[in-house]
């Protein structure tokens, strides 16, 4: 990263550690969403924004790590910690798996394609022969985890810590990989495909593995989420929230780790936002949001930064030249 | 037999339906290379308008035609004023832009017509054709009227010189610049297009499902499906693709046990998959041949 | 003075690729623009359509189209036969060719002109219904020269002509070129690696290197300047 990015984030990480310990309860509960967000769209990220694959379906992962949680701790009676591995490793598979057939689509149709799965994602999970599992349309209600004992923390602060915790975790693997070759390779794919095959890169066995990657983080916000909501119900799980997970990714700038961030706090609060100015046009006004957002930043938050932070090297350079 | 006969052409009806919301979006997609999420709730309001025409009394034909027009412009000025300036963005963010425009407009529906159902009157009459009941006339009128739009259709590309023109701007943005055509204004002739035969298509289905803010999105996935089936590139093969969804639509429901609506469109979606792992252009698309 | 370029810089993006270019063309006249690959002769007919950002000034009869959208400058009567042809691939031959004539109303007069570019080109008349991709290379070039044409031009602009072509159809083109300067008064200005043949074609031609125009002087005198031939024009 550059020095820029690198003192913002160290800037960010030192900023949110007091936070829980300054605000009540329930905008503790929503700054633990936004980074389950923001590790859902990093997920996304992965996949769309650096591998070049658009998916319109990652709601699908969101939900089957969220369900793989809830069934863990519920039925099972696994302590939450350990769903993580599980919920990342199970939508790892999916993902590899989805991701071979995926190989053979273009653009617009995967788009397509993922859209279709991630809207029959309600009924499957609603499919009656399932019921015993994952609890049909009822869903399934978890206990929210208790902070360790030696902690003088309350539950939604532990929450918080915890997720955060994965969360640097998790985008300090992401940074680490884009920066190494195999990131290298997976870039080259999304910018020339053929040329990248002619290099010698096995740009099926990338692509496939991203999917993965991709599925694996989102699988894995999905499961922070079930738990840090404490419930899971198959219609938490539709297309909108597909959607969602895009609009966070383009607004917070795509092939950005940081502006994955920035994304689950734009789906997070700015719908809030536009039902607090007036309930019934709430859509209308979250949807002009948007277009004003798109409009002013297309290349998204990320992009925005970019653009400002060269300016001002550009307009530094200049006054020193002259 | 007779059941199996009645559900295809009832399939064959609504198929007609789900045939124009695919031609619409293919349009649109051979205009601008993207798919316009937003195109069943443009229907939508353009349903409400013709509603509400023949709310303030007037007779149903003007409604109709009131309704298309003001698609028409709708649809132009929706191109100028908010795909114009994304025309240079990457696509990710015009696909955010159309999901806003879904918002919006649901949105701004529900709040002026709120979202009790209400029911739009048919031209056509609700009676069997011919006496039988193997198809109303409703459903004869939809299949007819939207055969005689492909017609008209492809007369206007086919025969014309302003659908030439259009052909070009789609097919070759920067050539058809060179010999002095306003790619710009094409496009948008485009987008009103669309939206007049998505009005068309929304003012064909509302008697059939009522009108309500809601009512075009499952209308839509079957559009995507039926377009995607016969190819995002050919405008006929979209069309056919919609006439089979609506029918295997249909059969599935009639003939398979335990699938209710819902389902139904989880079949349909699952579908488009199945259809994209085998011709991944679709049934009559053009494979994309790339010249390294 | 029907064309004239005056201080003429252009960029892709940030890097500017044309320094301080200047040029003129009469009406009827026949330009050559030559230098190695690179030099930015592809840019200089780019910059004449509005298809990159220029600074500087253009003018066409006297009035000033720097800025102007390249769908109006065709509308002015400049055709414009790009690198790479820019046929429309999709469409027929006649489809083609139609386009050339896409602005004009008089329908008569189209459909002459229609017979005129068949009468130049008799292959294209039992093709008319084929899909121009599947056109050979040189037909294709054939095609793209026919509709600029088809535009009733006063200027054409023809980017590498020759290029990929056999000599024999190279040389029946610029047979059909000259022709078409000489009876319908076309002004032309046409970029060529081969520089022999654009010297024996152009009245007048300009060396480009580098984006900047090196040597300005009447096409028998460069192709003379036995130096300036083994150094840019490679004989």
């Amino acid at each position: 990263m550059t020095f820029p990015a690198r003192a913002v984030t160290a800037v960010a990480v030192v900023a949110a550690l007091p936070a829980p310990l300054l605000v009540s309860s329930f905008v503790t509960f929503q700054l633990t969403l936004v980074m389950v967000y923001g590790l859902a769209i990093l997920g996304l990220n992965l996949l769309t924004g650096f591998n070049g694959q658009f998916s319109l379906g990652h709601g699908a992962f969101y939900g089957l790590g969220a369900y793989a949680a809830a069934v863990l701790i519920d039925r099972w009676e696994v302590p939450y910690f350990c769903t993580l591995p599980v919920a990342g490793a199970l939508c790892f598979a999916v993902g590899f798996l989805f991701g071979m057939p995926a190989l053979r689509l273009q653009g617009i149709y995967l788009a397509l394609a993922t859209f279709a799965l991630a809207a029959a994602m309600p009924q499957i999970l609603k499919f009656s022969p399932l019921e015993p599992l994952t609890g049909g349309v009822q869903g399934i209600v978890i206990a929210k985890p208790d902070p360790p004992l030696w902690l003088p923390l309350d539950a939604d602060q532990w929450l918080y810590y915890f997720t955060l915790a994965v969360l640097l975790l998790m985008c300090a693997g992401a940074a680490n990989l884009v920066r190494s070759r195999t990131g290298r390779a997976i870039m080259a794919i999304r910018d020339d495909p053929i040329a990248a095959a002619a290099m010698g890169i096995n740009t099926a066995l990338y692509k496939t593995l991203t999917f993965g990657v991709s599925a694996l983080y989102t699988g894995v916000a999905g499961a922070l989420g079930a738990i840090a909501v404490q419930f899971v119900a198959p219609d938490s799980f539709t297309f909108l929230l597909s959607i969602s997970l895009l609009v966070g990714l383009v607004i917070g700038g795509v092939g950005s780790i940081p502006g994955s961030l920035v994304g689950g706090a734009f789906v997070l609060f700015v719908p809030n936002v536009a039902e607090a100015v007036s309930t019934g046009l709430a859509g209308a006004i979250y949807g002009a949001i948007m277009l004003l957002v798109i409009f002013v930043m297309p290349t998204g938050a990320a992009g925005f930064a970019r653009i400002a932070l060269a300016r001002l090297a550009t307009a530094r350079h200049n006054r020193v030249k002259s | 037999m007779e059941l199996f006969v009645h559900q295809v052409l009832a399939g064959l009806a609504t198929g007609a339906i789900y045939a124009l919301m695919a031609l619409a979006v293919v349009m649109i997609y051979q205009a601008i290379g993207h798919l316009n999420f937003a195109q069943g709730e443009m229907a939508m309001v353009s349903t409400f308008i013709a509603w509400q025409v023949i709310q303030w009394g007037q007779p149903y034909w003007v409604a109709f035609t009131a309704a298309i027009v003001l698609s028409f412009l709708g649809g132009v000025a929706i191109e100028r004023v908010l795909f114009r300036p994304l025309h240079n963005a990457p696509a990710l963010s015009s696909l955010v832009a159309f999901i806003a425009l879904f918002g919006i407009l649901n949105s701004l529906a529900g709040f002026i017509w709120d979202f009790d159902i209400k029911t739009f009157p048919t031209p056509f009459g609700s009676k069997p054709l011919f006496g039988e009941s193997l198809i109303g006339t409703h459903q004869a009128g939809m299949i007819g009227v939207t055969v005689a739009m492909l017609a008209l259709l492809y007369l206007f590309f086919r025969g014309t010189r302003l659908g030439l023109a259009m052909r070009a701007a789609a097919a070759n943005p920067e050539s058809a610049r060179l010999v002095g055509i306003r790619v710009g204004w094409m496009r948008a002739l485009g987008w009103g297009m669309a939206a007049a035969v998505g009005a068309v298509a929304g003012m064909l289905i509302a008697p059939v499902v009522f009108l309500e803010p809601n009512m075009m999105l499952g209308v839509l996935m079957y559009g995507f499906a039926g377009a995607v089936l016969g190819g995002l590139t050919s405008p006929g093969g979209a069309v056919l693709g919609g006439f089979a969804v609506g029918v295997i639509e249909n059969l599935v429901g009639a003939f398979i046990p335990y699938v209710g609506r819902e389902l139904k469109l989880t079949i349909a979606l699952l579908l488009i998959v199945a259809v994209l792992m085998v011709r991944p252009s679709g049934v009559f698309g053009r494979q994309i041949v790339t010249r390294v | 003075m029907m064309l004239e370029a005056e201080a003429l810089d252009a960029f892709y993006g940030e890097s500017q690729a044309l320094f301080g270019v200047g040029f003129a063309l009469d009406g009827g006249g026949v330009r050559a623009l030559l230098g190695a690959n690179g030099a930015g002769k592809t840019t200089v007919l780019r910059a004449l359509c509005g298809m990159v950002r220029t600074r500087g000034d253009i003018r066409f009869d006297g009035r000033r189209i720097s800025g102007w959208a390249t769908e109006e400058i065709a509308r002015l009567g400049i055709a414009h036969v790009p690198e790479g042809r820019g046929t429309f691939q999709t469409l027929t031959v006649e489809e083609n060719l139609q386009l050339g004539a896409i602005a004009r109303r008089d329908r008569a007069g189209i459909a002459a002109d229609i017979e005129r570019v068949y009468d130049h080109f008799p292959r294209f008349r039992e093709r008319r219904r084929q899909q121009a991709g599947t056109l050979s290379g040189g037909e294709q070039q054939m095609l793209a020269v026919g509709r600029a044409l088809m535009l009733r031009p006063r200027l054409l602009l023809l980017d590498e002509p020759s290029f990929g072509l056999a000599p024999r159809v190279v040389e029946e083109l610029f047979a059909i070129l000259r022709r078409v300067n000489r009876d319908m008064a076309v002004a032309m200005l046409i970029v060529e690696q081969n520089a022999a043949l654009a010297l024996d074609f152009a009245e007048h031609a300009y060396l480009l290197e580098t984006g900047r125009i090196v040597m300005d002087a009447p096409a028998a005198v460069l192709g003379a300047n036995e130096s300036i031939r083994r150094a840019y024009l490679g004989y």
